[in-house]
């Protein structure tokens, strides 16, 4: 066993506030209905397994990691659709920024279709688009990504249920109980307001914390839209120390 | 003593949904090309120290349906109970054993892991946990990623005096952690998960 526990080292994140995420049983969105858990959960205070998680070095990646335009082309051509650049800010709820962090992303194609055995939408493959790609924030909690507009697509839940564009996330942090997955909508989508899976989050406020914002400041001139996505993971209760062995 | 108050919310969560294959476990669901192995699909090297074991188990729904369309990620201590330092920023030399894994859960919802048995990391209290991994689980239906343990049943003695077994009020769900050994080989450690039902695994809010 290494080191010592420090007084504050256990439980030094911030508790989740369950109400601000979607409960488990969402009856409006049909597939949670028998995947949430009937029991409560059981409530600790994180322990030093939780509060420690994996870390990832550039090593891991390769350049085209995160181009979804680029990183699935089979012969050279790039992937159809609205070209973008998506970009945020990896933060905690201090709003320090979460360096080297890992972030995951995929989504459907221009059209609306995913590239998998189980997707029965009729919409067309794009030979060159494979649909998912990583990066690592940078120093100051930064990633970015160079992707298409994903199409909306409608989905076997309610008669005529149709999910808006959007991208799927998964973040890190630095420990386990701060991994995260969530999506990622376009500002003005009026199809956002209908989906049953936004739906499932409580406040409108949290709904409007996942709608990336339209930033014509970054835009590629002649070439790409960009949209920023800030992300917001749990935070430590308590005071950094460099030398606090899980604590940060 | 006084902590700070969070200035800002946390992203909500959302569901990971029916293709989070293509995002966490691309080579798995046929996108290949793009990254050379899946993310955690090996946790061993040629390097690891300890003693090597599979955890393998399926993955439930409430209706008692295997639940095929998974991701579950596993984080551990190495052999000593020592969670893995984080390499330099541009660290050349990843370390023998990084702790984590991630496995999507196949067309029987099994899923398995080859790794090796942790040792006992320090609880809150200052007494050695049992040895145990920590699991998180995401899927279709699933809005917020499920956190949960594995325990291992040849380590009885320390279960019976593990801090998190022992917040567990009703005793009877406690087996619900514990992966039953079968010696062979290599010693094998088999846990189903149940999202649901009279046999629900102990979820947690860590």
């Amino acid at each position: 066993m290494s080191g010592i526990i420090l007084p504050g080292a256990d439980g030094a994140l911030y508790q989740r506030d369950r109400a601000w995420h979607p409960p488990a049983d969402t009856p409006g969105y049909k597939s949670s209905t028998f995947r949430a858990p009937r029991q409560s959960l059981l409530a600790l205070g994180p322990t030093r397994s939780e509060l420690s998680g994996p870390t990832f070095g550039h090593e891991a990646l390769g350049a085209l990691d995160n181009d979804l335009i680029r990183n699935f082309s089979q012969d050279g051509t790039e992937a159809i659709g609205q070209r973008l650049l998506v970009y945020g800010q990896v933060l905690d709820e201090n709003a320090r920024p979460v360096p080297r962090t890992l972030v995951e992303f995929w989504q459907a194609n221009a059209g609306g279709r995913y590239r998998h055995k189980k997707e029965g939408y009729l919409a067309a493959l794009d030979p060159n688009f494979g649909g998912f790609g990583r990066t690592l924030t940078d120093e100051n909690g930064f990633y970015c990504f160079r992707t298409i507009k994903p199409g909306a697509y409608p989905w076997p839940n309610g008669g005529n249920d149709w999910r808006p564009a959007h991208i799927h996330f998964s973040v890190f942090g630095h420990a386990f109980a701060q991994r995260l997955i969530t999506q990622m909508y376009f500002e003005g989508d009026p199809m956002i307001w209908q989906c049953p899976i936004v739906r499932t989050v409580p406040d409108k406020a949290g709904i409007d914390q996942l709608i990336a914002r339209l930033d014509r400041h970054n835009t590629t001139p002649m070439d790409a839209l960009a949209y920023r996505f800030d992300i917001v993971l749990r935070g430590r209760r308590s005071t950094m120390f460099e030398n606090k062995l899980e604590g940060n | 003593m006084l902590h700070p108050v969070p200035t800002l919310k946390e992203t909500p969560s959302q569901t990971a949904g029916p293709y989070v294959h293509i995002g966490m476990t691309p080579n798995f669901c046929g996108i290949t090309g793009v990254i050379d192995a899946d993310p955690g699909v090996s946790m061993l090297t040629p390097t690891t120290k300890g003693q090597r074991i599979d955890i393998v188990g399926r993955v439930f729904d409430g209706s008692g349906a295997p639940v095929t369309d998974a991701v579950i990620e596993l984080w551990q201590a190495d052999a000593n109970g020592s969670f893995v330092t984080p390499p330099g920023r541009d660290s050349k030399s990843p370390p023998d054993f990084l702790g984590w894994g991630r496995q999507p859960t196949d067309a029987d919802g099994a899923f398995t892991f080859q790794t090796i048995k942790p040792g006992p990391v320090a609880g809150p209290d200052g007494r050695p946990q049992a040895p145990h991994v920590s699991l998180w689980i995401v899927a279709r239906g699933i809005n917020m990623g499920l956190q949960t343990r594995l325990y291992f049943s040849d380590e009885a003695e320390a279960n019976a005096d593990d801090y998190v077994l022992n917040k567990i009020m009703d005793r009877r769900r406690r087996p619900t952690l514990i992966a039953q050994k079968q010696d062979g080989d290599l010693p094998r450690y088999v846990l189903d998960i149940h999202l649901q039902g009279p046999d629900e695994t102990v979820f947690f809010d860590f």
